[in-house]
């Protein structure tokens, strides 16, 4: 493993398999009566979140508590950033109380590679802006392959808002490395250009899209990003895109449906899909947890000498 | 270096293992066996099947993986992580007779870590330690309860146990190294 884990692209399949094994065997920890290993005793771990998150956030925090790692949170609203610290002077501060580790989430893409440049702690991108989300990507992989035994040769159709999604840039980026065929579906608008060169199948048509599908993960219509009229409105969203019973059925007969939160119920998926029998949205911030643990064991090990 | 057990010398100590369980545990309901990640896990299910043969009781058993309890994790500053298994213990351990099954005996520091990960479990009434092979150079206070062989070694040797189960053939051979 490298030394921090910014992108997918920082893992070969061997890597991103061995990091799958391994969360099976975290996962049985949190099933124990004593949810805790001592693995990671006297490691220091900061979790710096620049933007709101619960579930990354809360899953990050129960991993590190899980390997025993001293953790740390900083939630910007009641740090120095306020009074207008930069982010390096904000890391370099956090590095020289000397922490083994920093998780962090920004609204800027490539805030972590910025840090990885000046740290010696070992960064994970816990999302940075419209760039990535690795361990999101690796969960959703972990419970794909738990369901369908594999990820080579299935139909993972992403639909939604394409274009300010960092788990779309993370799925696609492990998804098509570890040969699986991914459609992506969604308004022109959210489709970002030359997103083909991924290696993805691009179709307007929703039913297209989904037609025969192994798996559906839905993304987050996410207006906080959005500058400008990007969609004519919710309800017209739904309509054209929306994940609904009757689009479900046009899938395989065992398809699970996925999406990474915070849902929005009525706008990207209907109420009783994400509550339906296919849905495994649950079972992916279960796994969270597993897959989080094995990250941060494995990263907390050495670095490969070239 | 020659194999010092073969197949058949394997399976007699398993048998004679067996008897001595047997013998000195008398609630045989209170008995468990939990192996030691990879080879103890083999030897217990054998252990396991040799005891039923013998009274034609269950024993449960479980598999112990201790990789996240070692003490020598973490002390290189460029070795990549040693590979985790599962943990299955899929019974409770509470007020049990525990016998922890492993194939080599050497410095007891794996049995170390296999005890602070099994009381993690729950209580057990007791724990009491099987092994294939006792080859000497303890660096912790521990003994084994039953052994298949007692076999002196020097420090600049090796003992490799294969089992039929992971690598196709029963024997434990010295190497030099």
């Amino acid at each position: 493993m490298k030394k921090d884990l910014l992108s997918i692209d920082d893992l070969t399949s061997d890597e991103i398999y061995l990091i799958l094994d391994t969360s099976e065997a975290m996962r049985e920890i949190g099933q124990r009566p004593i949810k805790k290993v001592p693995t990671l005793r006297g490691k220091t771990v900061v979790n710096l979140f620049y933007e709101p998150s619960t579930r990354t956030r809360t899953s990050f925090e129960i991993a590190e508590k899980r390997l025993s790692a001293d953790t740390l949170n900083i939630a910007v609203a009641s740090s120095s950033v306020l009074k207008g610290e930069t982010l390096v002077d904000t890391a370099l501060n956090i590095e020289a109380m000397q922490p083994d580790m920093i998780v962090m989430r920004h609204a800027s893409s490539g805030a972590g590679h910025l840090l990885s440049r000046v740290c010696r702690s070992r960064i994970i991108n816990a999302g940075d802006g419209m760039h990535e989300h690795p361990t999101q990507a690796l969960l959703d992989a972990f419970t794909i392959r738990e369901h369908k035994q594999r990820i080579e040769g299935l139909k993972v159709t992403i639909v939604g808002d394409l274009l300010h999604s960092r788990v779309l840039r993370s799925n696609v980026r492990l998804l098509t490395k570890l040969g699986a065929e991914v459609w992506v579906s969604g308004p022109s608008t959210f489709v970002p250009s030359g997103i083909e060169q991924f290696g993805v199948r691009v179709s307007a048509d929703i039913n297209e899209a989904v037609a025969d599908a192994d798996v559906i993960m839905m993304l987050r219509i996410q207006q906080e990003r959005m500058s400008g009229a990007f969609i004519p409105s919710l309800r017209e969203y739904f309509n054209t895109f929306g994940m609904t019973k009757a689009r479900v059925a046009k899938a395989k007969p065992d398809v699970i449906i996925m999406h990474p939160g915070p849902m929005n119920r009525g706008v990207e998926i209907a109420s009783d899909v994400a509550d339906g029998p296919y849905s495994v949205i649950l079972e992916q911030v279960a796994n969270g947890v597993a897959v989080r643990m094995a990250v941060l064991y494995l990263l907390a090990g050495g670095v490969e000498v070239d | 270096m020659p194999v010092v057990l073969d197949a058949q010398r394997i399976a007699r100590s398993l048998a004679r293992i067996a008897h001595e369980i047997l013998e000195r545990n008398h609630q045989i309901d209170e008995l468990a066996l939990v192996g030691i990640r990879r080879r103890g896990v083999p030897l217990a299910k054998r252990l396991a099947h040799a005891i039923h043969e013998i009274n034609h009781s269950e024993i449960p058993t479980g598999a112990l993986d201790i990789t996240l309890y070692r003490d020598d994790l973490m002390r290189t500053a460029i070795a990549a992580q040693p590979l985790i298994r599962r943990t299955e213990i899929p019974f409770s351990i509470d007020d049990k007779r525990i016998l922890l099954v492993d194939d080599v005996l050497y410095t007891g520091r794996t049995i170390r870590a296999a005890l602070d990960a099994l009381i993690e479990f729950g209580r057990p009434k007791a724990i009491q330690l099987v092994v294939l092979v006792d080859r000497g150079h303890r660096e912790l206070p521990i003994k084994a309860d039953y052994v298949g062989k007692n076999l002196p070694t020097s420090l600049s040797q090796s003992v490799q146990v294969r089992l039929t189960e992971i690598d196709g053939r029963d024997e434990v051979e010295v190497l030099e190294s």
